[in-house]
């Protein structure tokens, strides 16, 4: 068989290939339609630049399962989600992780750290695999979802103290914190598990059904796995979740007291290490200092 | 999540009806040998690899394929990880405590097809059933028509949180089934990432995966110099085939640095240990690199390194001597060694796979002789070099463009009447996937790919033809042309 004839050959099967793409429903093609709230956006960590046309590529490639194609969480995959978590709507502008305040956006650096750390025991993966360049790109893309970004400027990010020391007598005032003054425990529970009597009745700011965190399973938290990351859960809060910010409440010292308290309730707490898994700190690491 | 499965198993019958001719030559002349070599026939008799694919971790996930692969079965770096992760995304819901009872993580995946092939320079029988006045005449065969891959039957994930596991029962196109791989992995060992350990059958930790290529045709659809063994050649390995041992490996956060070291049981991978002794290894090395206009490039260096037996001990207590499985002796040395890459351009978009292989046998080996005879006169170590250069361009995740061009050259031939390119082989492909949707409950792919190979001497790698070429000098021309739907569920 000559050459040119098998090259002839070949072009049944474009012809082929034509058809079914006039057939195919629109709406199979799932990566051909999404919609942005506002142009063309940039996204500035450290040294990076990202760029939302090149985050489109990404996020059409990783993120529209769940997000959807407008960033609202309407995703395929949203409604078969472990527990229930809903996908972050992108379009309302408000994030769990944060450095700002409560209510105000986050910085560029908050949304590229939260890609590449993940969400645990979320549906949420850690997307460090990509490159840093392709989860800043992405970072700029999900700003063009919501005219927030357009609109405001994130607030500054709150001060992180030095540590105090992880005493017993920290513990035991954090533990006071927890149990007494704050009453965490409504949520999260007496020893922690999520299982508190107010639980059942937690919602997000969507209206659906959201767990409080089990401080007794998982080795990191939602939002780092450092004591400084489980620190600034306390101070900023989750936006979008009724766990609100303690900044106006509670003294440094006494943030530093609840983290401590907290770490007591991990199964494998030691006093004076931190319980993160290998993983979690070099992750953390990488996500939130190589880049400043 | 998906691996791959090629296209061999389709003509299985023609590749295995080649091999039976190579055993016929100088093995007819020492006893030993043609024992040993009639004891091993079966094993070659066996299927070759399949294609694997599964979105079973994509509906665990809910992740779309895309997010795992580069465009499946293909994976890019984060479907790397996962899998170096031991099939878990570390967000302490990997255990499958965590999981809806009801899920089962299985997938299955087939191609119906239509393709052609066609083979010239065969030997044909001038009258059909030969006798008489029959001559063999040097003709073109070609045949075409609809036809169906093999199944493959994938189930793997989390046993437990850090063990994981993969049963792959595999069938060719006629359904019989075979083990492509079946395993159990203990992952990060001491809480470190460093340290995994596999053990059952699995696919060797190549940095361009066969399994996974993007490639169906007969000619296409396997790395030539992941098979080629030169002609007259014991040594059944090959470094596409799927082995049975116990691997060593370990990976970065990001998997960017990666190692693996294996220690395989000499028997092409086939199980009831048909026929060695003896183990073989395995080294691997990769590095990635992040070069942000580019995307990540990665470079890696393997190095096989094993034994094949020569002599078959043999028994007759029967009246006839019969081989003992399993008790070969007179083992000689083998290895293939070379370095691979996986590099990116235009942002990742334009993907290129370079691949150089340096192959040697032992003389006993390349010529089929016994190690308790002498080697003919003239014999030499047979010694070649191999590689080729892959490109995918990827339109967007559900269009790819794809074209390989694959080389093998011999340095050094067993015997010196064997003509300098005895073996040679030159081989094309070029094609294009079309994903037309991509969610992550299953997974459809339109695939075209025209390819062709040259041989020289030899029937074609892929089993087409008639399974010997007309003349030893001259060069076979194979092609294919494939038109098909890849789907998996």
């Amino acid at each position: 068989m000559k050459l040119g004839v098998s090259v002839v050959a070949f072009l049944p099967g474009l012809a082929c290939l034509s058809l079914m793409a006039g057939a195919a429903p629109c709406s199979a093609q799932i990566n051909i339609h999404v919609h942005t709230a506002t142009g063309p956006a940039e996204s500035h960590i450290g040294n990076l630049t990202g760029h939302s046309e090149a985050g489109k590529q990404l996020y059409r490639r990783f993120c529209i399962g769940c997000h959807g194609p407008n960033g609202d969480g309407k995703g395929e995959n949203a409604p078969y989600l472990a527990d229930g978590i809903q996908p972050r709507d992108f379009t309302v502008g408000l994030f769990k992780c944060r450095s700002t305040v409560s209510g105000s956006l986050p910085l560029d650096s908050d949304l590229f750290d939260t890609v590449g750390r993940g969400l645990v025991t979320t549906g949420m993966p850690s997307w460090g695999p990509l490159t840093d360049q392709d989860r800043a790109d992405l970072v700029a893309f999900i700003k063009t979802f919501s005219p927030r970004f357009e609109e405001e400027k994130p607030e500054k990010p709150i001060p992180n103290p030095a540590e105090s020391a992880d005493t017993p007598e920290s513990q035991k005032r954090g533990e006071e914190l927890y149990q007494k003054t704050l009453k965490c425990f409504e949520c999260h529970g007496k020893s922690g598990r999520g299982d508190g009597p107010s639980a059942p009745t937690l919602r997000d700011n969507k209206g659906n059904p959201i767990p409080p965190y089990d401080f007794t399973t998982g080795s990191r938290f939602k939002c780092g796995a450092t004591n400084a990351d489980l620190y600034r859960i306390f101070m900023t809060g989750l936006d979008g979740t009724p766990m609100p910010a303690w900044s106006d409440w509670v003294s440094p010292d006494q943030g530093w007291d609840l983290v401590h308290y907290l770490r007591t309730l991990q199964v494998n707490y030691k006093t004076g290490k931190s319980k993160t898994a290998p993983q979690s700190r070099e992750k953390s690491k990488e996500n939130t200092a190589k880049l400043k | 999540m998906f691996l791959r499965t090629s296209f061999l198993r389709l003509f299985a019958g023609a590749r295995h009806a080649t091999r039976s001719s190579r055993w016929s030559t100088l093995a007819k002349a020492i006893a030993g040998a043609a024992v040993f070599f009639g004891a091993m026939q079966p094993l070659y008799a066996l299927p070759v690899q399949k294609v694997l694919a599964i979105p079973a971790f994509a509906r665990k996930y809910g992740l779309p394929c895309s997010a795992c692969h580069t465009a499946w079965p293909e994976l890019n770096n984060f479907g790397q990880v996962f899998r170096d992760n031991g099939y878990q995304l570390m967000n302490d819901r990997d255990s499958p405590i965590y999981q809806n009872p009801t899920y089962f993580p299985i997938t299955f995946r087939i191609t119906p097809n239509w393709h052609l092939e066609s083979t010239t320079h065969q030997p044909v029988d001038s009258i059909p059933g030969g006798g008489g006045a029959s001559i063999s005449q040097d003709k073109t065969v070609t045949t075409h028509g609809f036809d169906l891959s093999g199944l493959d039957i994938w189930t793997a994930g989390t046993l437990f949180k850090n063990v994981s596991f993969s049963v792959l029962p595999s069938a060719n196109s006629a359904g019989a089934f075979h083990f492509e791989n079946a395993y159990v992995r203990f992952d990060n060992l001491g809480g470190s990432r460093w340290l995994n350990l596999k053990f059952g059958k699995f696919e060797l930790d190549n940095l361009i995966s066969e399994k996974r290529f993007l490639f169906l045709s007969a000619n296409g659809g396997l790395y030539q110099t992941y098979h080629f063994v030169p002609l007259g050649d014991s040594t059944g390995f090959g470094v596409g085939d799927n082995q049975i041992g116990v691997e060593l490996m370990g990976h970065s956060a990001k998997s960017y640095t990666r190692y693996s070291v294996a220690l395989l049981s000499s028997n092409e991978g086939q199980v009831g240990l048909p026929s060695s002794r003896t183990y073989d290894s395995y080294l691997t090395f990769s590095q990635a690199f992040q070069v942000s206009s580019l995307g990540l490039q990665r470079f890696g260096a393997f190095a096989y390194i094993g034994e094949r037996p020569t002599v078959t001990q043999t028994s007759s207590a029967s009246g006839t001597p019969a081989p003992i499985a399993g008790a070969a002796t007179g083992n000689k040395p083998f290895y293939r060694v070379g370095f691979a890459g996986d590099l990116y351009a235009l942002r990742g978009k334009w993907e290129f796979l370079p691949y150089y292989v340096h192959g040697y046998d032992n003389a006993f080996l390349g010529t089929k002789t016994a190690a308790n005879m002498t080697l003919p006169p003239g014999t030499h170590a047979p010694v070649w070099n191999g590689g080729f250069l892959e490109s995918h361009y990827y339109v967007s995740p559900q269009f790819v463009l794809t074209g390989r061009y694959e080389i093998i050259r011999m340095a050094q031939q067993a015997l010196d009447t064997n003509p300098g390119n005895l073996g040679d082989i030159d081989a094309y492909s070029f094609g294009y996937r079309w994903y037309p949707f991509m969610y992550s409950r299953a997974g459809l792919a339109f695939h075209n790919e025209y390819s062709m190979a040259r041989s020289r001497g030899t029937a074609p790698l892929s089993g087409d033809g008639v399974g010997a070429a007309f003349s030893p000098s001259s060069g076979v021309w194979s092609r294919s042309l494939l038109i098909g739907f890849d789907f998996d569920f």
